[in-house]
């Protein structure tokens, strides 16, 4: 792992920022004087936040009615991200707060774990708890031992608890359960990721290649913006997907590719480019490295061999590859999010990576921009404890490439029998649910069955709350501070989330609940600020602001240094790769022993009357996250299983007839889902929305909807370079009868 | 194939999947309007006619049961509306494009009118009967004296009332079952139809019965006309009335619409009034009831199966 | 004066969000909604196209709820936009049951309620609550009498059509296609 990697990756990511000295940014819209400040008519009925229900954070205003209470959320228009207009999960954000079913106050587990009986503690007693049993588990096993598996805004607290307590085993199930693959594979290639919001400059492209992403039921809420404007402006999409996707819908041209063979038409489609001389010469020659071995490696991947894989006509990718070129170098070949499918996916994406630069489109207009963030002084705290043993420790050797932890790693670390070379014995986790996001349930529930100790941070009786020894119950995002939002996007900016209304009932925000927890470790000193809105208040005005213009305007763009957001004419760009240039040829992944470029490998195919389970997203709802909100239940309550007409016929099933899935390992969903005949799927394959079939009773509005895709991955095919689970290599039959009752879990 | 769903669940109550706003209320009131309307209708006429003395239960005796049903017709109204409070803007507003607001007006002059009726023949059934104050015996005089203005009047309503309340349904272009002009004499043909089977029921007079055995098969033979024209009319039309027609032609209302209304209410009576006519003898009670109770499931059937049929989705 | 609105259906890709943010400005209560998506497919695997609309109330000019209405709750404000004033509805479901579209619902409070083109806020300059949150930007809305507002530069650039036209209501509701 190069430092220099590390480097870049740390200084441009948004919550916990690098200590900096003061930006000398110019300021748009800067309110510079007090004065100025005070005299701007104070709106009461609106306080600005930034959306948590999913990684984009669009910055936008919570209206409030004249009683005070919270009435909607409506988009700021200087905001980047969002340019003034929220996705439908933001705009339902309101349900997050009304929902009736949220956790109340501390619950503390008095039978078996699993069992879901638990007795109401007061704060004090729930952090007690906690923090005695964390100084058992350091002074047993080290605090090396302790493990935190994180989501959203509250990880920059927990991680830092953490990093205090002396133990960086900090995974974000986003990294080795979607994006990571994706991220390691352009780290590889460009030396430098395509983060969260991706940096891909999609209003300005000219063609729009997705593999797999299904942009318009994956509510990117700027993605769909650009691709919008995108439309508007005449861009050709080439969509690759087995399902008739939203924007297979939306395309030019709309392969239907057989499931798992993207990286053989993307081999044919680098064989066409470079064959044809369809390739940005100039840039090739300027930025990259190993393109002769490049060249002699697709030599036989002829577009003729990828149909015999892919089923695509071999004109039509050749025509797809004559379109990306003519377009180049506004051409994006979307780098997509979830990657995580059959355990090939770092090479699928390196591919991907490859063909980008062959096109010429990082750092150019239509392609990748170059982001840039604002940076925030960081409190100063103590150095942290230097850790004895790391996540790596457990299983040496395995997952060289990864740059970040792999929760699945220290999911198994955690079960003795596996021998780890460090035995994890408590978890924390916080605002992520693993029951419904780690794949093979049975191995994320033998784990925890081993642990000392297991505390879940969430707003909602998720399943995983069901397993913890201690639930603390956290407020919602419109009921309190967080970390300035500083993502890196086309201008430095950011945005203030403030509560709109007090934490309901006993619920407390993530800060206080880890500087709580902090106290009773006695590592306050790493939480220096006792409130949190001190501490924002403190960051501001080292950056020239103030937390009062931020409450008055909400977000806060500045200009960038230097005009950079794309590459110059003849621009002596220097990668943060080994070589300094684009890597065509993957040294780095040689030396770990895997390949250089990318091969196609043949994949599993469905057994004789099972389906491929393929999973997506629905644009109303964020993975399994919204499933109780009342606003969103109205728009979807239940996922419905996509069954091609020819199957359906064979099986006599009937549209909307409700039937349970049973998977190659013979596990069967807990609930029913209902049948929706339509010819947008392939025959060898099914398709439902993920985040569904919740079996928590305490979530009244969506218990036993739909059922749950997770519960049937149980195969997963691990990605040996950084640990990425892979979950598309799953087939179902159809069960239309159940002898035994249901069972919830 | 073609498919069209609904991306964001519309599930609205009452109205998805299918419209299910009209409950048994609606029905119930069009059958007894239309019988109360079929009542006033015959007595009206013959009266108007001056064969009072012949057809004396019709004219005299079977109105008593009209302001009853009335009545109970309104309460049904009543009950169905879902904002209560507010009913009587239907009485301080009246738009002559809304089949409704006329029901209410008409609704407001015939329902005293035939109070008015029986009160004039409430000796018929009450001999002894004393109004006890003078400025009723007043009115009773005044009325006695302008009883062909008040058939006038009450034989126009009467049929206003009985064809309004197809028209009421026709109006609703929506609803492509409802979508013919038919519905408004086919329902006044069986609401005549009902008042008709009404007297035959009631009436101790041979040749009367006679008589009005006769009108109810003429009704029938009409009833069952408009209803093949009405038939015809949809499978000639739009698609979205073929598909509203093949609701009763092996669609799920086929059993009963045919079973209840044409055999059971229509065919079945019509066999046994002839077969009566040509000196066999039924008891009258048996063909009478049958022709009520037709009409009545022809008002629900039209009505639920109505809320079936729609243009889109 | 006359108000329409025009949905771009190239652009929309069924998110919902209208719905949604039309749900949370007019208070429609759970369960109800007084906007919708619908998604048309057409063709066999794989040959396919798809249509995605947003729709509502079409506010007819011919509009056969404004017509039936007994009290007249039901009436034409500034600009063509049907409105139900809810003191006059007495919920006989004459106006639900009239309407080919079904783009009325009964409200728990016992009134028929329905998409307003969000008055209040035309009347303060603003869009309505669904054109204003797409994030497509799909949905455009203006006065049809003025050449220049965001509905007439765009009906006369693009092809459009509306809802069942056989129905002779008259919508003011155009899919751009």
């Amino acid at each position: 792992m190069t430092n220099r990697r590390e480097f870049i990756k740390l200084s441009l990511y948004g919550a916990g920022a690098l200590a900096v000295g003061s930006g000398s940014y110019k300021v748009i819209k800067t309110l510079s004087s007090p004065d100025e400040v005070k005299k701007l008519k104070v709106d009461l009925k609106r306080t600005p936040t930034y959306c948590e229900v999913c990684f984009w954070k669009c910055a936008g205003w919570v209206y409030k009615t004249s009683e005070g209470k919270i009435w909607k959320i409506i988009g700021n228009n200087e905001d980047q991200h969002s340019n003034g207009r929220f996705c439908p999960r933001g705009t339902g954000g309101v349900g997050m707060y009304y929902d009736e079913d949220r956790l109340k106050t501390p619950l503390i587990r008095i039978e078996e774990r699993g069992k879901q009986v638990f007795r109401e503690a007061t704060w004090d007693e729930a952090l007690e708890y906690i923090a005695e049993k964390m100084k058992d588990i350091s002074s047993k096993s080290g605090p090396e031992s302790m493990a935190l598996f994180t989501h959203g805004s509250g990880s920059a607290y927990f991680t830092n608890l953490l990093k205090a307590f002396g133990s960086s085993n900090i995974a974000e199930p986003s990294y080795a359960q979607c994006r990571g693959p994706r991220d390691e594979a352009f780290l590889a290639t460009f030396g430098e990721e395509v983060y969260s919001p991706e940096i891909t400059d999609i209003r300005d492209t000219k063609c729009l290649v997705l593999i797999g992403s299904h942009i318009g039921e994956n509510m990117h809420n700027g993605q769909i913006q650009e691709m919008s404007d995108a439309i508007d402006k005449g861009v050709t999409i080439i969509t690759v997907d087995p399902r008739f996707s939203t924007a297979a819908g939306k395309s030019k041209y709309w392969l239907p590719i057989k499931p798992s063979t993207d990286i053989a038409l993307l081999l044919a489609w680098i064989h066409e480019i470079i064959y044809n001389d369809y390739y940005d010469k100039k840039y090739v020659e300027k930025y990259c490295n190993g393109f002769d071995k490049l060249k002699e490696h697709v030599k036989d991947f002829t577009p003729e061999w990828a149909y015999g894989i892919t089923t695509i006509p071999p004109d039509k990718i050749r025509k797809t590859a004559k379109e990306m070129s003519d377009a180049s170098p506004a051409v994006l070949i979307h780098p997509g999010r979830h990657v995580t499918w059959y355990g090939d996916d770092t090479q699928r994406i390196r591919a991907i990576a490859i063909l980008n630069a062959l096109l010429g489109s990082w750092g150019r207009r239509g392609g990748f921009y170059r982001p840039a963030s604002h940076p925030l002084p960081s409190a100063k705290i103590p150095k942290y404890p230097e850790p004895k043993k790391t996540w790596t420790d457990a299983f040496p050797g395995k997952y060289p490439i990864a740059s970040s932890p792999v929760s699945n790693a220290i999911i198994d670390a955690s079960i003795p029998e596996n021998k780890p070379g460090l035995l994890i014995k408590g978890w924390i986790i916080n605002g992520t649910n693993l029951i419904s996001s780690i794949p093979d349930q049975a191995n994320t529930k033998k784990a925890i069955q081993n642990l000392d100790l297991i505390v879940t941070v969430d707003t909602m009786p998720m399943e995983i709350t069901g397993w913890a020894d201690v639930v603390l119950p956290e407020c919602t995002y419109l009921e309190r501070y967080d970390m300035l939002r500083s993502s890196p996007y086309r201008k430095p900016a950011i945005a203030l989330r403030m509560p709109a209304a007090e934490p309901k009932n006993n619920t407390r925000s993530g800060y206080n609940i880890a500087r709580g927890l902090a106290v009773k470790l006695g590592l306050e000193s790493y939480f220096p600020f006792e409130k949190q809105e001190e501490l924002l208040d403190w960051q501001l005005k080292q950056s020239g602001s103030s937390l009062e213009e931020m409450q008055y305007i909400g977000v806060k763009t500045y200009e960038r240094e230097v005009d950079d957001l794309y590459f110059a004419e003849n621009e002596n760009v220097v990668f943060s790769t080994d070589s300094g240039k684009i890597e065509l040829y993957s040294k780095y992944f040689e030396d770990a022993g895997y390949d250089p470029l990318p091969n196609y490998v043949a994949h599993e195919e469905p057994p004789e009357g099972f389906y491929r389970l393929i999973y997506g997203r629905a644009p109303m709802h964020t993975f399994g996250r919204t499933s109780n909100n009342p606003n969103l239940t109205d728009l979807m309550h239940e996922n419905l299983v996509w069954v091609n007409p020819k199957i359906s016929k064979e099986w006599g099933l009937s549209n909307g007839q409700y039937i349970w899935l049973k998977n190659q390992d013979g596990v069967v969903s807990d609930f029913k889902i209902k049948v929706r005949i339509t010819e947008r799927i392939r025959w060898d394959s099914i398709y439902m929305v993920h985040g569904f079939g919740h079996g928590q009773k305490q979530l009244k509005r969506c218990f036993g909807k739909g059922a749950s895709d997770t519960q049937l991955i149980t195969k997963v095919l691990i990605d040996p370079l950084m640990g990425g689970t892979g979950m598309r290599s799953n087939f179902v039959t159809f069960v239309t009868e159940k002898t035994e009752k249901e069972v919830a879990s | 194939m073609e498919e069209e769903i609904f991306v964001s669940g519309r599930m609205n109550h009452l109205i998805d999947p299918q419209l299910n706003i009209w409950h048994w209320q609606i029905p119930l009131y069009l059958f007894l309007g239309g019988m109360a309307a079929g009542i006033l209708c015959i007595a009206a006429l013959y009266f108007i006619r001056g064969r009072e003395k012949d057809y004396s239960t019709a004219v005299r005796i079977t109105p008593f049961i009209a302001p009853v049903l009335l009545i109970l017709g309104l309460i049904a109204l009543f009950i169905d509306l879902r904002h209560k409070l507010f009913f009587w803007q239907l009485y301080i507003n009246i738009r002559l494009q809304s089949p409704m607001s006329w029901g209410a007006w008409v609704l407001m002059v015939i329902t005293p009118v035939s109070f008015i009726w029986c009160a004039l023949h409430i000796r018929d059934i009450f001999p002894n009967w004393d109004w006890k104050f003078k400025w009723v015996y007043e009115l009773e005089s005044f009325f006695n004296k302008y009883k062909k203005v008040l058939a006038w009047i009450m034989l126009i309503y009467g049929i206003i009332l009985g064809i309004y309340t197809g028209i009421l349904l026709s109006a609703f272009n929506a609803r492509p079952l409802w979508n013919t002009s038919i519905l408004g004499p086919l329902f006044l043909a069986s609401g005549l139809s009902a008042g008709a089977a009404t007297t035959l029921l009631l009436s101790k007079n041979k040749a009367e019965r006679r008589q009005f055995a006769r009108i109810d098969l003429i009704l029938i033979g009409i009833e069952l006309f408009l209803i093949i024209h009405m038939f015809m009319g949809f499978l000639a039309s739009t698609q979205v009335q073929i598909e509203a027609a093949k609701l009763f032609l092996g669609g799920p209302y086929t059993m009963s619409f045919w079973i209840f209304v044409v055999i059971m209410g229509m065919l079945i009576p019509a066999l046994l009034e002839f077969m009566e006519l040509g000196k066999f003898h039924i008891p009258v009670i048996v063909p009478a009831v049958l022709v009520i109770f037709g009409s009545l499931m022809l008002r629900f059937i039209i009505v639920y199966a109505g809320q079936v049929s729609r243009w889109l989705y | 004066m006359r108000y329409a609105m025009a949905v771009d259906t190239r652009k929309c890709v069924g998110c919902s969000d209208c719905v949604v943010a039309c749900q949370t400005e007019n208070d429609v209560p759970h369960g109800f909604c007084r906007e919708w998506v619908v998604e048309v497919m057409n063709g066999t695997y794989p040959q396919l196209e798809i249509e995605i609309r947003s729709e509502r109330c079409n506010h007819c000019i011919n509009a056969p709820c404004v017509r039936c209405c007994p009290t007249g709750a039901s009436h034409f404000a500034d600009g063509g936009i049907v409105l139900v004033e809810h003191n006059k509805c007495i919920g006989c479901g004459a106006c639900m049951a009239s309407c080919p579209y079904d783009a009325r619902y009964p409200h728990p409070s016992g009134y028929v309620d329905k998409c307003t083109f969000c008055i209040h806020r035309i009347k303060s300059g603003l869009k309505p609550a669904c054109a204003a949150v797409c994030p497509t930007k799909c949905i455009y809305f203006g006065d049809l009498d003025d050449p220049n507002s965001d509905v007439s530069v765009v009906l006369k650039k693009r092809k459009s059509k509306t809802l069942i036209p056989e129905a002779g209501t008259k919508p003011q509701l155009y899919f751009l296609i």
